[in-house]
């Protein structure tokens, strides 16, 4: 990221469905000792163990912006809290926002693009997902809610894991592939990850839509892993499902975008497209530019700037993702390939 | 006054307050700071002291009252402070935020979360849950009368009337409020880079748009006619000295720069107003003839506090860097 962004205090929005493990995840950050200071912004006080960190409440207040863009919403309470976290600044490294298992992410996501003030002060690092291995398949088909939650996910936390066989366990990473191919996903019991795969991932994960297809895209194991692990996660057995209305459509053109084209192709689509488009982001190429123009967008909103050089002897290409519902696979691959310089 | 274009600058005494800037007034006739990190500072540069209002907290909002000076932090507590210094526990909110405060003749209103609270001269406190978080408070300059700013609107509150108080409805998120001084206008500033306006007796709506960033500073002239502005790169003040305000009229700009203007404070006699940037500049304007005298070049960070005393003769400035600065007319 450029030296403005990294001055920025980055923010990890938690997700997940009731019962997934939230709680346990946030308490796990904070009891850990890691010598980073957190502002963390709950629901509900009572629930976390921890008291020597920065907690706030929040009121979860989804507000409409009168910009003339229908599915734009903000959190009004997190714009305030922010706001009157930086009295406070310098003294965390790094902010956490809870949601609620019935929320939407887009809204909390939306606040990091729309309001300009918390944009000057605060980026969206991540939106961390916790899923519940046993549990997840079935809410996917009965509550919308949880889908959005994976769709949205840039990191996946398949929790619980002890409570289900290795079969079910391949059946829900499945489900979630489905859904959302290119979020990192980490299996779990009791939310035990590694504190530096949730928390500032943004520079890695965007870096990986370049890097890797989503049918080479496994689970990422750690070292304390389970019983059940056949040994054999990478590639092999991994079932392919289609989600019935959930989809991720990755475009890449190998050389140079024209920016003339690109940017009025990829504002029309998000202003056309924007309810049905969850996440987007991308890694581009732009012609006679000598940094990677790195973007990510939700719903209409969209974020980009410069980030850094190509290096040298590195592949010039661009890469664009796109999760959402009823996507027009063939018109969105066309229109971006219709970019090159 | 001084000739216009002249400067000011070697009449200003820079301190160092220590934390950033919240607010500027003056009590008892001392300057007086509230510090982001939960310090009032009292004093003249030099003999300045430092006070702990809030010991564990950061002060998120403060309210000048009379000869005293009301903080409300992430504490949850409304703390006054005096000009010696002394401290008063006014409130507590266990667990919130105080998120907005206001004062009038000894009344007290704060807010946290969607929990208004109004203290009158005597102690009675009164409460009343706003539909959503209260995020502006001001009293109307007649009777015991409370303004709530909140999403879709602004509530007018008796705090000792039974009544349910009256709403005035606008769509959108209302961030601070203010009263014109003749009780006939009610302002808010809002999240979509605007202001809105209310003719409160008829409850007809005025819509001020435009800017390139929120306002969220709002003065208003000591005869109530203009109300100067933040949130562009001039200082706009709008004309409300007719009966329908500013409907129908453009607004006057001064101070036009290739810098935000973040703070607005009308002088207390005169049209004038100083204006502070998010460059560190401060600036008096004159209405009349947009006459500007620099008061402050810029540099470091960015004006977060402007507060004239009674009569005029000092302006008191912060910095969200932590500097300051005091400022004497000459005679």
């Amino acid at each position: 990221m450029t030296d403005a962004s990294l001055d920025k205090i980055p923010v990890t929005v938690l997700t997940g469905y009731l019962g997934a493990g939230k709680t346990t995840l946030l308490n796990r950050i904070l009891s850990e000792p890691h010598g980073k200071r957190y502002a963390v912004i709950v629901n509900e006080f009572g629930e976390i163990g921890i008291d020597n960190e920065l907690v706030v409440g929040a009121d979860e207040e989804v507000f409409e912006m009168n910009n003339g863009c229908i599915c734009c919403t903000v959190r009004g309470d997190l714009i305030r809290i922010i706001e009157g976290l930086m009295r406070r600044k310098g003294k965390f490294d790094a902010i956490i926002v809870e949601t609620t298992g019935l929320a939407d992410p887009a809204p909390v996501a939306q606040t990091f693009f729309v309001d300009d003030d918390v944009r000057g002060v605060a980026r969206l690092d991540a939106v961390v997902t916790v899923a519940d291995a046993q549990w997840l398949s079935q809410r996917l088909r009965d509550a919308p809610e949880a889908k959005n939650q994976i769709a949205f996910a840039d990191v996946i936390i398949v929790n619980k894991t002890d409570l289900v066989s290795p079969a079910e366990l391949r059946e829900v990473e499945a489900r979630i592939r489905a859904i959302n191919p290119y979020a990192r996903l980490h299996r779990a019991n009791r939310c035990d990850v590694k504190i530096e795969d949730v928390l500032e991932r943004r520079a890695f994960d965007l870096d990986r839509i370049l890097d890797i297809e989503p049918e080479f895209l496994t689970v990422e194991d750690h070292d304390h892993d389970h019983d059940h692990d056949d040994g054999h996660h990478h590639h092999g057995g991994l079932k392919h499902y289609h989600d019935e209305d959930m989809q991720s459509i990755a475009a890449r053109l190998e050389g140079d975008l024209d920016p003339d084209k690109f940017m009025p192709w990829i504002n029309r689509l998000t202003q056309e497209r924007g309810p049905n488009i969850l996440r987007s982001k991308g890694i581009v190429a732009f012609k006679g530019d000598p940094k990677r123009f790195v973007f990510q967008g939700v719903h209409m909103m969209l974020d980009g700037e410069p980030q850094r050089d190509w290096k040298p002897g590195e592949k010039r290409e661009s890469k664009v993702v796109f999760i959402g519902r009823d996507l027009d696979e063939a018109a969105i691959r066309e229109g971006f390939l219709a970019c090159a310089a | 006054m001084v000739e216009p274009t002249s400067s000011l600058t070697a009449h200003l005494r820079s301190f160092a307050a220590g934390a950033p800037a919240v607010a500027a007034a003056f009590i008892g006739g001392e300057p007086a700071l509230a510090l982001a990190d939960g310090a009032v500072v009292i004093g003249d540069p030099g003999a300045e002291r430092r006070v702990a209002a809030h010991p564990d907290g950061a002060i998120l909002v403060v309210a000048r009252d009379g000869d005293s000076l009301l903080t409300g932090g992430d504490d949850g507590r409304v703390v006054r402070t005096s000009a010696d210094g002394g401290l008063e526990e006014i409130a507590e909110e266990k667990g919130r935020w105080i998120d907005a405060l206001t004062a009038q003749a000894g009344a007290i209103a704060w807010a946290a979360g969607k929990q208004a609270r109004a203290r009158d001269a005597a102690g009675a406190v009164k409460s009343w849950a706003a539909p959503t978080t209260v995020r502006g408070l001001a009293f109307l300059p007649k009777g015991y009368r409370l303004a709530l700013a909140h999403y879709n609107g602004a509530s007018l509150w008796f705090p000792n009337a039974a009544a349910a108080p009256t709403m005035l409805e606008w769509k959108g998120s209302h961030l601070d409020v203010s009263a014109s001084p003749d009780g006939r206008f009610l302002v808010t500033s809002m999240q979509e880079n605007a202001l809105h306006g209310w003719r409160i007796v008829d409850a007809r709506n005025m819509r001020m748009t435009g800017y390139p960033a929120k306002t969220r500073a709002l003065s208003w002239s000591h005869d109530g006619h203009w109300l100067a502005t933040s949130g562009a790169d001039a200082c706009v003040v709008w004309p409300f000295k007719d009966k329908d305000g500013p409907m129908g009229k453009a607004p006057r700009e001064c101070g036009v720069r290739s810098a935000r203007v973040v703070k607005v404070a009308f002088h207390p006699r005169a049209l004038v107003v100083a204006i502070g940037y998010s460059d560190g500049m401060a600036l008096l304007c004159r209405l009349v003839d947009a006459a500007e005298i620099l008061v402050r070049a810029p540099g470091g960070g960015a004006v977060s506090a402007l507060g004239w005393d009674a009569t005029g003769a000092r302006l008191l400035i912060g910095l969200d860097d932590g500097d300051a600065g005091l400022l004497t007319l000459p005679a």
